[in-house]
């Protein structure tokens, strides 16, 4: 962004200052008759978002309207397919696609009303059927100015925990709240912290994982680009449930934006004593570092990334003992995804039961998905756990560009499967989704249309699978290379029914031999489309003993 | 068996000390490694011999893991890089919407594969695990910046644009 926020120095010891930053930025915000936010993530940056916020100002300059109109980028609004995005308040128009071109259409919407060529509704039901918590402040508030996020109620949770409650009522709280952790696994959020809590050891840590690495997942780079305070208090909170004083955030590199936003974001932070020594004056000490990956995909998982932020190849070890007990440089560490940390400070602000009271029975709160692939509103939505697939893919989505059939929904990534079109009905939650052979994932959603050949897409995923498999064990390091192949065979139509008897069997043993989740879940994509779409694989094995009975006719 | 001389002398350029600065932060410790890596790829575009024999003789750590560590990590580059670089994103929906067939068409047109730089260093081609623009599928990051909704005319115009450049600035 080119017009930097100011971010006045800010101090804040106590509730009273906090409350102090709160209603001043406020105040100052409410001076302003309208307000133009734009929104500034990657997705809309690279349709040229920051030129038209930098030509907005201008342009309102020139107009003399800068003391009465604030204008300023905010993180994503989540319709990424209709981007740059924009909104005006307090009329609650949103524009979408706007370029440099339509700064003086913008700017007369003011005076003139709303340009219909520019103007989308939010009665429509992406907007309409979403539910947000973590995304609560995302397209609202300027990503690097902490103030705003203050203002916002930020940073409530981490006074309430530390000055109102011990260490203990904070996990029980998360305990109540039901979340599970959202990095893919499910594994309750309150257990984990349990454990952590528990182990004896003076030093401890806390790490986020924000290796975001499943392709075709975009949440926790969002949540980072568009509100990084948020997970900031969330690993505070934590910190002090489990009796840590010093966090990491682990997170790609190929997140040039996150990683800049966030470590502006933890400046901010230790500037105003929110992070650091003696938090609101309490003996509580949290300091958070950042550690960048370079590109690695078994980093996601728990032991890889201990050894990455050791300074080592990211090679995962035999699990237990279990980072609760055994982690970074030996000592007890938790270890939470972004979306996770992002639920904490709303669970902390509004209690465990408001959050417990969202969602289904063993799945509680609000799911981030990335909504991509063969579908009309591509983007990022935050919806109730138990919603239908339906109801994403038609209602949110908007359904299948051009007329085209929908054929399966891939959830999970690689370590994933595919849903197809008969489960469509079924309820989203960890269990639902785990009974039909697919995970919950981290939260990448790909819609696939009948022109998809799932063969393809499962050699996709094994490629995928082969190329990042870290070499230790010979499950994954082999099986994944000898599945490729057989995978080639049938996508090139060449394969046999020893091939098919084959990679079943290999399917087998990879997911029940290999030392890590990487190994473990390499065969699902695999066995999900083998199952849903075995005609596709019979279709394959078929024209080719065809094709030889001819040849042996010749 | 000790690690070959390095070829160059690391007190006339001024970047190691951006390097060593790095270490200095980090204590010195073994877990420097891959932040420093990062550094110098930042600095020079790429890691060799140099780079890592600069890098052990301050860290504790020896030649051979901070080679393993380099080589493991497909962010880190170990050959120097064109002078524009285009990664191409083969994250799932980028597959779905047609990612492969423009690196399909950029092998064909351009005889490149990915990690590969035209023979007049002009532009490398790399591939990007999903780049999170999946809203924008298929995409490429090219010279840093994020394009979305790429198609093989797209492509063909940039990488023409960039291997038509007049070569004024070699001489530096």
């Amino acid at each position: 962004m080119t017009k930097k926020r100011n971010n006045p120095r800010i101090a804040v010891h106590t509730y009273d200052e906090l409350m102090d930053v709160a209603d001043s930025t406020r105040e100052q915000l409410d001076a302003y008759k309208h307000h133009i936010t734009i929104c500034v993530a990657a997705g809309c940056i690279s349709q040229s978002s920051d030129k038209v916020l930098e030509a907005l100002i201008a342009g309102a300059e020139e107009r003399g309207m800068l003391d009465e109109v604030e204008i300023k980028g905010v993180g994503c609004l989540g319709l990424c397919a209709k981007g740059p995005l924009l909104r005006i308040d307090p009329e609650g128009i949103l524009y979408h696609g706007v370029t440099v071109d339509d700064v003086d259409t913008i700017l007369d919407t003011l005076k003139k009303g709303p340009n219909k060529k520019l103007l989308l509704s939010e009665e429509i039901p992406f907007f309409k059927r979403q539910q947000k918590v973590v995304l609560e402040n995302s397209g609202y508030i300027d990503p690097e100015s902490l103030p705003e996020y203050i203002a916002a109620g930020g940073y409530q949770g981490l006074f309430r925990a530390l000055t109102e409650m011990g260490p203990n009522d904070v996990i029980n709280e998360v305990t109540k709240s039901g979340l599970r952790g959202r990095g893919g696994g499910g594994y309750p959020t309150g257990l984990k912290w349990v454990t952590v809590a528990k182990a004896d050891s003076n030093v401890k840590y806390v790490i986020c994982n924000a290796d975001e690495g499943d392709p075709g997942a975009f949440m926790d780079r969002s949540v980072l680009e568009s509100d990084p305070h948020r997970v900031i208090e969330g690993m505070a909170i934590a910190g002090y449930a489990v009796g840590a004083s010093k966090g990491y955030v682990y997170i790609r590199a190929e997140y040039p934006l996150a990683v800049e936003r966030l470590k502006l974001a933890i400046r901010h932070a230790r500037q105003a004593h929110l992070l650091g020594n003696n938090i609101f004056g309490t003996t509580f000490d949290f300091s958070i570092d950042v550690r960048l990956g370079a590109g690695a995909f078994v980093c996601g998982e728990e032991t890889a990334l201990i050894a990455s932020i050791e300074g080592k190849r990211g090679i995962p070890r035999p699990r237990p003992p279990y980072p609760a007990d055994l982690g970074l440089w030996g000592k007890p560490t938790l270890i939470n995804n972004v979306e996770t940390f992002a639920n904490i400070a709303p669970i902390l602000r509004n209690g465990g039961d408001w959050y417990a009271a969202i969602g289904t029975e063993q799945s509680k709160g609000t799911k981030v998905f990335a909504l991509a692939g063969q579908i009309q509103n591509t983007g990022l939505i935050e919806v109730p756990m138990g919603i239908t697939l339906r109801e994403i893919v038609y209602d949110i989505g908007g359904g299948l560009p051009d007329g085209r059939h929908f054929k399966a929904v891939q959830t999970g990534g690689p370590s994933g499967g595919c849903v197809p079109e008969q489960f469509l009905d079924m309820p989203v939650d960890y269990e639902s989704l785990r009974e039909v052979g697919t995970i919950m994932g981290s939260g990448g959603m790909i819609v696939m249309d009948d022109s998809s050949s799932m063969v393809n897409v499962a050699r996709y995923f094994m490629e995928f699978s082969m190329s990042e498999s870290c070499g230790k064990c010979i499950p994954c390091r082999v099986g994944t290379r000898q599945m490729y192949d057989l995978l080639d065979k049938f996508v090139k139509r060449t394969a046999t029914q020893r091939d098919y008897d084959m990679l079943v069997e290999l399917c087998d043993l990879c997911q029940n031999t290999s030392l890590c989740g990487l190994g473990k879940a390499a065969p699902n994509p695999v066995i999900s489309t083998m199952k849903y779409f075995n005609e596709e694989y019979q279709e394959s094995m078929l024209q080719n003993e065809e094709a030889l009975m001819g040849e042996k006719a010749e | 068996m000790p690690a070959p001389a390095p070829s160059v002398d690391y007190s006339t350029d001024k970047r190691w000390k951006i390097v060593e600065a790095t270490m200095r932060r980090n204590g010195y410790q073994p877990d420097a490694l891959i932040e420093t890596l990062h550094t110098v790829q930042e600095l020079f575009g790429f890691i060799d011999e140099n780079a890592l024999h600069f890098v052990t003789s301050k860290l504790p750590v020896s030649p051979s893991k901070a080679l393993g560590v380099a080589t493991f990590y497909h962010y880190f580059q170990m050959k120097p890089q064109g002078k524009h670089t285009c990664s191409i994103c083969t994250g799932t929906a980028c597959h779905i919407k047609g990612g492969e067939e423009i690196l399909e068409d950029i092998r064909d047109h351009y005889m490149l594969n990915p990690g590969e730089t035209t023979p007049d260093g002009k532009v490398s081609l790399l591939t990007v695990r999903c780049i999170g623009a999946c809203g924008l599928a298929p995409a490429a990051v090219m010279d840093g910046e994020v394009v979305g909704n790429l198609t093989v005319e797209m492509i063909r115009e940039q990488f023409d644009t960039w291997m038509a450049e007049e070569d004024d600035e070699e001489t530096e």
